[in-house]
């Protein structure tokens, strides 16, 4: 039984069957991962969209509170509205959508007072909220934003967490029926099993589209070369206010950045106007807002635009404000 | 007649074949050119470019999956593709047999001696399809990120029929196995939950910087044909040329110093059939273990594969000049192994190996270090029309220039460096080479691009037309006009070239009208009549205002009082008799004299980056008006203008 013919035909076999199973294997794999179509014009990603924040059954309010003390201003304006429990749950994953597009100090008015972003962290977490974190894709440098305006500090003592976007947080968003919005990187990951948003941002003049409120506060979240959307500006807002509905917008008009914007630069740019504007209606928010700018909601197509498409109202006195003020 | 009559006659048809299927990659009607012949056909069967590409996007595209057949036939047979089929081979194997012709017995036997260096091409096999393998690694270090549970869960289930087996078979030795298998999953997890992987591994198809067929074609279709279309009286250029040719001739001048020198030493195709040859059940070898000692076998052996001692069957080329060559009848091709023994390992080691592949996956990372793929991108990198984004048009580019040959205008051009280190050799728009820009209704680079890196676009694709109207036109880029060199908006010099040729409809280049006061253009009234003015001031070339350009007028006059120029002397001005003047300009008053201007303004929305404008400015060194990739539509990242689509 061992003759070395015996081997050799022995040998062959072998060798011929893992021969044959090989060209099966490679056959099967061709078979199928054969593509006799060739791929599409783009690579296709994970598209994401933002979530409903807002509170069902609330309805649309505007609470408007003067005076020159952030946080008794929005503490005010908040319980105006029936408290922030209204709107705040326990357990909510809370993040506040800040404006820290600049690195520049929060005495210049450019972005969002860290005096409030840590009151409002504050009482979410008293509220109940399980986390509150606070992002923005700024303009400028993201740890320097976020350092120099004072943010950072301000929310990690009143013990929020602060996402700073990087490439990771971005995924492609479609807005439906939108023209602008389509297969663009947003700052999504930050959103990611949140339960609730809040956007807080000051009243700024903006060269380009006449101001930066809470609507225009959104364009934070785009991400990619998001600067060739100002060549259609309120279009791009607008459809950002179609796109994230939040619990709540917080509107800082204590000091109004009155010319010079979005960058502002100088104290003279400010113009004490001490007012703080809670609200659940984007549209009604900036429609106010612009009153303090010296303008109307006419003047700015974004809340014209975004008005016609009932996101919120432009008149803001239909939805019977109310007004306090705390000296 | 007999068997390696037979290999060289086959040798010979598959080279001329080839070169015949490069002869006609060309546009046209003519008999040699392109009329359906399967040009791709020798990169479709290179199996190197179906596992690459498999590699990179996990799809075999069309035509490649041709290499199945040369993946069987090589299992099955052997290397037949290296001995009979690859063209570049046969011209390694004509030159090499050329180089040793005249020398003695002893000298060529030396020269076909197994030498230990052709273990490196195994090497350069292992690092080409490692960094091609890049991206299938993160994706793999996403899964725990991904699917954490899951993937632990198959992963515990594996770590314990592992074990088993491990203990079963490494008695002795399974708590090293064991330890190695803990750490390896330790570091996927680890990497997969606590970093971006994509940042350290991605993909790269770079086998076409080695593979034979892809040298081939890059070589005879733009080195080759190039100076054969010359004599011809084209005047095509290939901007990388140089380097192309400097490969190809370095490759095959070094047969002259040891035969078949690149197969032998660098191949990677040739390392990859090695591989597939270890259970080939037909194969060279001897009859008996002794024989006559005159190794005649060895005096052409092309493979290096000692068939006097020992053969290495994953060298063996099956050229069979052995075969012929042993006046006893030893050598012999059948199911039985040598009988003077065999070498079955091509011989490369754990440590090399893993040298290789480490290096491979590292290179891509490291070479998009750049950021050429991301921010730091070069918007000088023009692609053709249907160009995957970039990425992944790096996943299939062969570097094999068949869109260069084939391309009518010679506008594809191999990319130098501009592209990344990466991208040597790959297609790049150069709208000062060739003819002209890229032609509105042409799509013949995609439709022979064999990996369809460049897609196959139909022309209503490419146009915006039919089913394609809502997406628009395929945009390659956008024209910018340079103001500081344009000759109407920075020297007063009529030329609207660029409008002109703009190809689209309606023009994507648009013209603003002005009228400039020329130079030394204020002059006071000497004489005057109804259709001509004489005036002071340094005298005129004759004709220089008469080109249809010039205006005149009198200073204090509307624009309505402005007249063509007709004819001008040194000093005097003639305008058209049909529009002379009711008033004439007094003599004593001032005329000016103007110019009209047309500058060139372009419309994002409807450029569509072709180049013909920058092919055609006059500004004959660096353009006036010059397209990059802004806007281009192979990615949105890119995009210049907000457009829906």
């Amino acid at each position: 039984m061992n003759s070395p013919a015996h081997n050799t035909r022995r040998d062959f076999i072998v060798r011929t069957t893992k021969a044959g199973l090989a060209i099966a294997a490679a056959g099967t794999a061709g078979v199928l991962l054969h593509d006799r179509k060739g791929p599409s014009a783009y690579a296709s990603a994970e598209t994401v969209s933002v979530p409903d924040f807002s509170v069902t059954g609330v309805g649309r309010h505007l609470s408007i509170v003067t005076g020159s003390d952030r946080i008794k201003t929005v503490n005010r304006a908040l319980q105006a509205l029936g408290g922030i429990e209204q709107f705040i749950k326990p357990g909510d994953r809370v993040v506040l959508k800040v404006n820290a597009a600049f690195a520049s100090p929060a005495s210049l008015g450019a972005t969002s007072h860290p005096d409030l972003v840590g009151e409002v962290i504050k009482l979410c977490l008293r509220a109940g909220a399980a986390a509150v974190s606070v992002t923005d894709n700024p303009i400028n440098d993201p740890a320097s934003c976020f350092t120099l305006t004072g943010i950072a500090k301000a929310a990690e003592a009143a013990g929020a967490r602060v996402i700073l976007p990087d490439a990771a947080a971005f995924k492609p968003a479609t807005l439906a029926g939108g023209r602008l919005i389509r297969d663009w990187p947003l700052l999504f990951e930050p959103l990611r099993g949140a339960t609730k948003l809040i956007g807080i941002a000051p009243v700024k003049d903006h060269h380009r589209s006449g101001a930066s409120m809470t609507m225009k506060n959104w364009y934070g979240l785009l991400g990619g070369r998001r600067n060739i959307f100002h060549q259609d500006i309120h279009t791009i807002i607008f459809e950002l206010a179609q796109m994230v509905r939040p619990t709540l917008v917080i509107l800082d008009g204590t000091n109004t950045m009155m010319s010079n914007g979005p960058t502002g630069g100088s104290l003279e740019d400010l113009k004490a106007t001490h007012t703080m504007i809670v609200s659940t209606d984007q549209v009604a928010a900036d429609a106010f807002g612009a009153t303090l700018l010296g303008k109307t909601a006419d003047d700015l197509p974004f809340i014209t635009k975004a008005a016609g498409a009932g996101l919120g109202t432009a008149d803001f006195e239909s939805l019977k404000p109310r007004r306090d003020n705390v000296l | 007649m007999n068997i390696v009559n037979v290999r060289r006659v086959t040798q010979v048809f598959f080279f001329l074949l080839f070169l015949w299927f490069c002869v006609v990659s060309t546009v046209g009607e003519r008999w040699h050119q392109l009329r359906g012949w399967p040009i791709n056909w020798f990169l479709q069967l290179d199996p190197l470019v179906a596992l690459g590409t498999l590699l990179t996007t996990n799809k075999i595209y069309a035509g490649l999956i041709w290499a199945l057949l040369t993946i069987a036939l090589t299992i099955l047979l052997g290397r037949f593709f290296c001995g009979w089929v690859c063209p570049f081979g046969a011209l390694h194997q004509f030159v090499g047999w050329a180089g040793r012709r005249r020398r003695k017995h002893a000298e060529r036997v030396a020269l076909n001696q197994y030498r230990g260096a052709q273990v490196l091409k195994y090497y350069l096999l292992a690092a080409l399809l490692s960094a091609a393998a890049g991206g299938l690694l993160a994706e793999l270090a996403r899964l725990p990120h991904h699917r954490t549970a899951p993937t632990g869960m198959v992963l515990a289930v594996g770590f314990a029929i592992f074990a088993v087996l491990a203990i079963r078979k490494w008695t002795g030795n399974w708590k090293r196995a064991i330890g190695g298998l803990v750490v390896l999953v330790a570091v996927w997890f680890g990497l997969g939950l606590l970093s971006l992987p994509e940042k350290f591994a991605a993909s790269a198809l770079q086998t076409g910087l080695l593979d034979p067929i892809p040298i081939m074609h890059r070589s005879v279709n733009l080195v080759l044909l190039s100076a054969v279309d010359a004599a011809g009286g084209s005047n095509r250029i290939y901007v990388a040329g140089g380097s192309i040719a400097l490969v190809f001739f370095a490759a095959v001048v070094l047969n002259l110093w040891i035969p078949r020198f690149y197969c032998r030493f660098v191949c990677p195709l040739g390392a990859l059939f090695g591989v597939l040859v270890r259970w080939t059940p037909w194969r060279v070898g001897k009859r008996q273990g002794d024989c006559n000692q005159c190794e005649l076998c060895e005096n052409n052996c092309e493979g290096a594969c000692d068939p006097f001692g020992k053969i290495r069957t994953s060298e063996c080329l099956l050229c069979l000049n052995c075969l012929k060559a042993c006046r006893q009848a030893q050598m012999t091709y059948g199911p039985g192994r040598s009988a003077a023994g065999e070498v079955e390992s091509p011989g490369v080691t754990r440590r090399g190996f893993f040298v290789a592949a480490f290096a491979g996956v590292a290179s891509v990372p490291a070479a998009r270090l750049a950021g050429n793929l991301d921010q730091n991108w070069n918007s000088g990198v023009v692609r053709p029309p249907g160009a995957l984004s970039e990425e992944i048009f790096l996943d299939r580019c062969l570097k094999c220039g068949q869109c260069m040959r084939v391309c009518p205008t010679n506008v594809i051009q191999p990319a130098v460096l501009e592209a990344g280190l990466e991208g040597l050799w790959t297609p790049v728009l150069n709208f000062r080479a060739g003819t002209s820009g890229c032609q509105l209704n042409c799509i013949a680079c995609g439709n022979v691009c064999p990996t369809a890196a460049i897609r196959p676009l139909a022309l209503d694709e490419k146009l915006g037309r039919g089913e394609f109207a809502s997406a628009g036109p395929i945009r390659l880029g956008t024209a910018f006009v340079d103001r500081g060199r344009c000759l109407p908006w920075a020297m007063d010099a009529p030329c609207i070239v660029c409008q002109e040729n703009c190809p689209v409809s309606p023009k994507a280049i648009f013209l603003r009208e002005e009228f400039q006061i020329i130079r030394d253009g204020t002059r006071k009234v000497r004489s005057s009549s109804s259709t001509s003015v004489t005036l002071d001031g340094a005298p005129w070339r004759t004709g220089k205002l008469a080109t249809g350009d010039y205006f005149i007028r009198p200073e204090s006059a509307p624009e309505q009082e402005r007249r063509l120029i007709a004819e001008n002397s040194a000093d005097s001005i003639r305008i058209a008799s049909s529009a002379s003047w009711t008033e004439s300009p007094a003599a004593g008053a001032r005329a000016v004299l103007e110019v009209r201007l047309q500058k060139p303004v372009i419309d994002p929305d409807l450029c569509i980056g072709c180049g013909v404008c920058q092919h055609e400015c006059p500004v004959s060194g660096l353009r006036a008006i010059r397209v990059t990739a802004e806007n281009e539509s192979r990615t949105r990242r890119h995009s210049l203008t907000p457009r829906a689509g």
